[in-house]
């Protein structure tokens, strides 16, 4: 029988799993990358530091290795946070996409602290990339640095950096494959199953879920040129 | 741009401030490590007892057996996906279209796929021989690793040849070399001082996924660490023991592709150089070549 035509409600379910991820990992990866690239660029020596410092560590870390500190290492210090939406919408027929298991939680978390240290990395770049007598007519007219980054500088970094936080967010629902590793039931979890349960069929299944990713993949490409578009012309 | 363009140098009482702000910084960093130090104390995470596990010499060689597999893997894969995408970024550049566009599309497929695909695909396609697990894993990490880099690779080389100056190439189509030649003799010796330090710097790339082993029950690192962390009951510090040992390997690679960095640029003495090494990173494009 044919594979896909068989499991396509777990395949949806799978892939669906791996949207959640990386729309919740995204969010964090933003917040928490836009934040360190402030403190990388801020006048105190300290908080400098210490954002270069976590860029320097995370960068050096396989992610595979994080998500595992995150999904085993945090549950030994009696760390256990579980959302099971399902109860909280009364659903009867128990939906793996409402239920966020501490595996789930920990391996997005993980991913998106992950790739925030490359954010970071990217917007500290972008604000590099804004010309100098930018910053120094800002200054010249008597505005603070607070008031320099957030009305002159960030504004126009914000146009330089789509592109590069697009091929970071790219990369990151790619990453989100090694969830798998801890267990989460996403995509790539999906096809190892199916993979060792159809050995004939590896191939064609290779190429659905394949597909299936690099449809993701154009997804946030497309919003991306649009963003691009939008921001530019403003 | 310099961070000292956005602020002044910081008067008497900007620097109090600045240091109220570093105090108060470093007590909530401190409370939050003391925090987590009584959560680790409560959990019985600082018993002597589990210390005395992990530095035994026997779980001490599975780790340092783990990290020379990674080494191996990481080794194998790098070379075989310099390989690759040197022949990938050949048939590219290729004039002859029927060679250009499926090597395009080749190039373009698995930088959009994820490795871990790519992993499962080959580990999947090599079952039922009767293979060894081992091998069967090395062989499909290696391969998904040579596979996904070496279109990473083959897409830095376009960048780094694209980024040698145009006169160069027409300079030499000018003095009658043929095309081969122009790329032999002019474009690739240049080309290879732009791209080095982005070559090394995705061998940092190759070091970290090697950890995808893991999943195919390949022994490099990981996989010994949670062998590690199961034979000795501890779940926290065979990782942390692990992280460090893939940054301390991982520091010494970016040592390396910074000092490469420096002495491609100083050698060069060409005040475009720098820009060039820029333009190599920023022109692979934006289908995932970033190195995240």
């Amino acid at each position: 029988m044919n594979v896909f035509s068989d499991n396509w409600r777990a395949i949806l379910t799978a892939f669906g799993i791996t949207v959640e991820m990386t729309l919740i990992a995204g969010v964090i990866a933003l917040v928490v990358g836009f934040l360190l690239a402030a403190l990388r660029v801020s006048p105190i020596p300290l908080a400098r530091g210490a954002a270069a410092s976590y860029v320097r560590l995370i960068r050096n870390t396989p992610l595979l290795l994080i998500m595992l500190i995150f999904a085993f290492g945090l549950p030994e210090l009696d760390f256990r946070p579980r959302f099971n939406l399902n109860k909280v919408f009364g659903v009867q027929d128990q939906s793996p996409l409402l239920n966020f298991d501490i595996f789930f939680l920990f391996a997005t978390i993980a991913l998106g602290m992950y790739t925030a240290a490359f954010v970071c990395e990217a917007v500290r770049s972008g604000v590099n990339s804004i010309s100098i007598g930018q910053a120094e007519a800002a200054r010249s007219i008597g505005m603070t640095f607070s008031q320099t980054v957030r009305e002159v500088i960030l504004p126009q970094a914000f146009r330089a950096v789509i592109p590069p936080l697009a091929s970071i967010m790219i990369a990151m629902t790619k990453n989100s494959s090694l969830a798998a590793g801890v267990g989460v039931t996403e995509a790539a979890f999906l096809m190892r199953k199916l993979t060792n349960d159809n050995g004939d069929k590896v191939f064609l299944i290779f190429m659905g879920f394949a597909i299936g990713y690099i449809v993701l993949v154009a997804i946030i490409s497309a919003t991306a040129s649009f963003l691009e578009r939008k921001v530019g012309t403003a | 741009m310099a961070a000292n363009v956005l602020f002044d140098a910081p008067g008497p009482n900007t620097r109090r401030r600045h240091l109220v702000y570093s105090v108060v910084f470093v007590v909530v960093i401190l409370s939050a490590l003391t925090w987590v130090g009584f959560k680790l104390k409560s959990a019985g995470q600082f018993e002597p007892r589990i210390f005395e596990d992990l530095f035994a010499s026997n779980i001490l060689k599975a780790l340092f057996d783990g990290m020379l597999n990674t080494l191996k893997a990481a080794a194998l894969a790098i070379v075989l996906s310099v390989v690759l995408g040197f022949l990938l970024a050949v048939g590219r550049l290729s004039d002859h279209r029927l060679v250009a566009v499926p090597c395009r599309w080749v190039i373009e497929f698995f930088r959009a796929v994820p490795l871990l695909l790519l992993i499962i695909l080959i580990f999947g396609l090599l079952g039922g021989r009767g293979m060894e697990t081992s091998t069967r894993g090395l062989i499909s990490l290696v391969g998904g690793l040579m596979l996904y880099n070496g279109a990473v690779l083959a897409e830095v080389f376009r960048a780094g040849i694209g980024a040698v100056p145009k006169g160069q190439s027409e300079a030499a189509y000018a003095i009658g070399m043929r095309k081969t030649q122009v790329m032999n003799i002019v474009l690739v010796p240049q080309a290879v001082r732009i791209m080095l330090p982005t070559i090394i710097s995705q061998c940092v790339v190759v070091l970290k996924d090697t950890s995808l082993g893991f999943i195919v029950a390949y022994g490099e690192l990981l996989r010994e660490t949670r062998l590690v962390a199961q034979f000795v009951n501890n779940n926290l510090w065979p990782y942390l023991l692990a992280a460090l040992m893939y940054i301390v390997l991982n520091s010494i690679v970016s040592a390396v592709a910074t000092y490469a960095q420096k002495r491609s640029a100083g050698r060069g003495s060409k005040s475009d150089t720098p820009a060039a090494v820029e333009g190599a990173g920023m022109e692979t494009g934006r289908a995932g070549a970033a190195a995240v």
